[in-house]
């Protein structure tokens, strides 16, 4: 319909020859880049995601091992620059003292004990993308093992290391929210492509599924769901079946985008010109559909992440998710989850400051998305 | 009109329908039947079913009967009001729920008003004033309220509450009121407790609300009946109250459909966190002691309250919108 309205253009520059020649996703890249914000946030969450990937070396104690000599240390100061002024980060070793009256053990710094930071430094022995076993760590200390004396973020009650725990829940719950967000995708795609492609009664069928499944409060009925999960499964086991979970009740937004491209598309005159010269239906779909809503499809996912994320951690905090020994973000915040914790613990709370983080940056990012696509 | 409604209503059975039967595959998921787990649980407080009362119970249920019998036994007793007893209470089901479902309305509806109050006017306010200092700070409070997950922002709250005011935010009542039976004095305790639980719960879905207010008066601004409106000399919020807001209005209504389960899931999050009185910790109890009446209970109430709410807001969106009671759809 645009066709009869375009003006003839006699000169065509080099820059309007590009836009001539770029394809949608090029076209939609260019957009995207003018948005500030969307160009930050999608930044920090590849940098979230390099946290995914290099996890262990990030953390520098063993996010399991436990005292009880080590429990509750408040997040430590480091000290940037030497007593002679120079650039050498370093921290005071922990000095433990229990008051004879309360017999609570009360921890000082000790500033005789100086315990340099150092780069690339070795610790406890990892495989690094699951393959290649090493023992080199982002920092370590010049003496004594990281366990005893390195407390970036402080310790939780069974004195395990803060910092070190929320570099490994950073990759569980973002890779839960990826895979979360690929499943619904999957259902999405397949369920939205057929409904909006076939139209009429399946079509009916599909949006009333997503319509009665929308009206529903979702926490009871993932609660519910995860629940009945058996108490002897393993870790990846109880990991895979939260995913799904997730995802069952995830995929109606996506589908309703995918529904929607779809019924605009099918009118749209290309895909009918594909069709008169004869293009099978699957070529039409894949060669010229998908690659028109493919940046709406990347903006949903990173629009439905969020909610991935957030549904993950609400049900780890509510202790029917992802079970200890796993570690995400919801099980680190339900340490903190009643007063007394965060009274005598606040720093347990600063886990909420990446999800909060990655919740916004994958909002901001989608946004953009939404915006560069569909102008 | 009544072709809306009828389809709605049809909507609404087959939604509760199904809300049943999730509920019925909840309360089946774990494994051995509920007799066997009954058992056991009596057994493990020290008394004993006999094996005739045991058959007796397997019996009403239809236990050792086709799926679909049991279902049919089960969803006609509760249809009756009979939810079955509460193993970990050893109560029937409804006298553990009581009050709580209510208490758990009163807060959804208290969350959804100040979702209201506070999108309602903020929403005009960005859009007149668009691109405006406020508008993006707006903006910025409702992301921030979107991104932050309704337990962080509650445990967040109770710890401020009490590191800056040592106060102990929690609960619905006052300790006194606590287990005195309903009076004037406890409903206005209950309503001093519930600005905090309702501004959490809210807050979340403010920001989507904003905006949806912010792009529809947006859109009706621009029309030519607000030029004409202004030529003819009206007050500047004359103008923009009493016709755009009224015509921006309409979809403002239709968002409950999708706010109230909204606002039930979170209600049910941070009751646990806040320990409010509602079935949020009940129904958590109940899922971890796998107590699997009293949980696939609370899952069907809930479920088919939120229908029933978004079937009520349907009417009202039928009763403010001329154009849907015509049957125009635009």
């Amino acid at each position: 319909m645009s066709t009869l309205v375009q003006p003839e253009i006699p000169f065509v520059s080099a820059a309007e020859d590009r836009i001539a020649a770029a394809t949608q996703l090029e076209l939609t890249w260019w957009r995207f880049r003018k948005h500030r914000l969307a160009v930050v946030s999608g930044i920090v969450v590849i940098l979230f995601y390099l946290i995914v990937i290099f996890a262990d070396f990030l953390a520098v104690t063993p996010p399991h091992s436990t005292d009880a000599a080590r429990s509750y240390i408040p997040p430590q100061a480091v000290h940037w620059f030497d007593q002679d002024g120079s650039f050498k980060p370093h921290v005071y070793a922990l000095k433990g003292r229990r008051d004879l009256r309360t017999f609570k053990l009360h921890y000082a710094p000790d500033p005789t004990d100086r315990r340099y930071l150092v780069w690339f430094a070795e610790g406890y022995t990892y495989r690094l993308f699951g393959i290649f076993e090493t023992k080199t760590h982002i920092i370590g200390l010049d003496r004594g093992v990281p366990e005893d004396a390195l407390f970036l973020l402080g310790t939780d009650q069974l004195g395990r290391d803060v910092w070190s725990r929320l570099m490994l829940a950073t990759r569980t719950s973002l890779t839960i929210g990826l895979v979360g967000v690929g499943l619904s995708l999957f259902l999405g795609i397949l369920l939205g492509g057929i409904s909006g492609l076939y139209g009429g009664a399946i079509d009916t069928v599909i949006q009333r599924v997503i319509e009665i499944l929308r009206s529903i409060p979702t926490i009871p009925l993932w609660l519910g769901l995860a629940a009945a999960l058996p108490n002897t499964w393993s870790v990846t086991q109880v990991y895979i079946a939260i995913t799904v979970i997730i995802s069952l009740i995830g995929w109606t937004e996506l589908a309703r985008v995918v529904r929607g491209r779809f019924l605009a598309l099918r009118e749209e005159d290309f895909i009918m010109a594909a069709e008169l010269a004869g293009a099978s239906r699957l070529r039409i779909i894949f060669r010229h559909m998908v690659p028109s809503f493919l940046s709406h499809i990347i903006a949903a996912v990173s629009l439905a992440l969020p909610a991935m994320i957030i549904s993950e951690t609400t049900l780890s905090f509510l202790g029917l998710g992802l079970r200890p020994p796993a570690i995400s973000w919801g099980v680190l915040l339900q340490d903190a989850q009643n007063l007394q914790a965060i009274a005598i613990a606040p720093w347990l709370l600063l886990v909420a400051v990446p999800v909060v983080i990655v919740i916004l940056a994958c909002s901001f990012l989608g946004d953009g998305l939404r915006d560069a696509a569909d102008p | 009109m009544l072709t809306y409604i009828l389809q709605r209503l049809g909507l609404a059975l087959v939604t509760i329908w199904a809300i049943s039967v999730i509920s019925f595959v909840i309360i089946q998921l774990p494994p051995g039947d509920f007799v066997d787990a009954y058992i056991a649980n009596l057994s493990a407080s020290g008394s004993m079913v006999s094996q005739q009362e045991a058959q007796a119970l397997r019996q009403l249920y239809g236990l050792d009967q086709a799926v679909w019998v049991q279902y049919w036994k089960w969803i006609s007793r509760v249809v009756q009001g009979d939810f079955g007893p509460s193993m970990e209470w050893g109560r029937p089901v409804t006298e553990v729920i009581g009050d709580r479902l209510w208490l758990t309305v009163v807060v959804s509806i208290a969350a959804i008003l100040v979702t209201w109050g506070i999108a309602l006017p903020i929403g005009i306010y960005s859009a007149v004033r668009q691109y405006s200092v406020a508008d993006y700070g707006f903006t910025l409070i409702g992301f921030i309220g979107l991104a932050v997950p309704n337990f962080l922002l509650a445990l967040v709250i109770m710890y401020f509450g009490f590191v800056l005011f040592d106060l102990n935010v929690g609960g619905l009542f006052s300790a006194e009121y606590q287990l005195a039976p309903w009076s004037w004095g406890k409903t206005l305790d209950l309503i001093r407790h519930l600005p905090l639980p309702a501004m959490i719960l809210a807050l979340s879905g403010t920001a989507q609300l904003i905006r949806i207010m912010r792009a529809n008066l947006l859109d009706e601004l621009r029309r030519p009946y607000v030029a004409t409106a202004r030529a003819r000399g009206l007050a500047e919020w004359r103008v923009i109250v009493k016709y755009p807001v009224r015509a921006a209005l309409n979809p403002f209504a239709s968002t409950i459909g999708y706010l109230l389960p909204f606002v039930v899931s979170g209600s049910i999050v941070i009751s646990v966190v806040l320990s409010l009185p509602t079935v949020g910790p009940v129904l958590l109890r109940a899922l971890v002691a796998q107590d699997m009446f009293l949980a696939g209970a609370i899952v069907l109430l809930l479920g088919v309250l939120t229908v029933v709410g978004t079937f009520i807001s349907d009417l009202i969106l039928m009763w403010i919108d001329p154009r849907i009671r015509a049957g125009i759809h635009g």
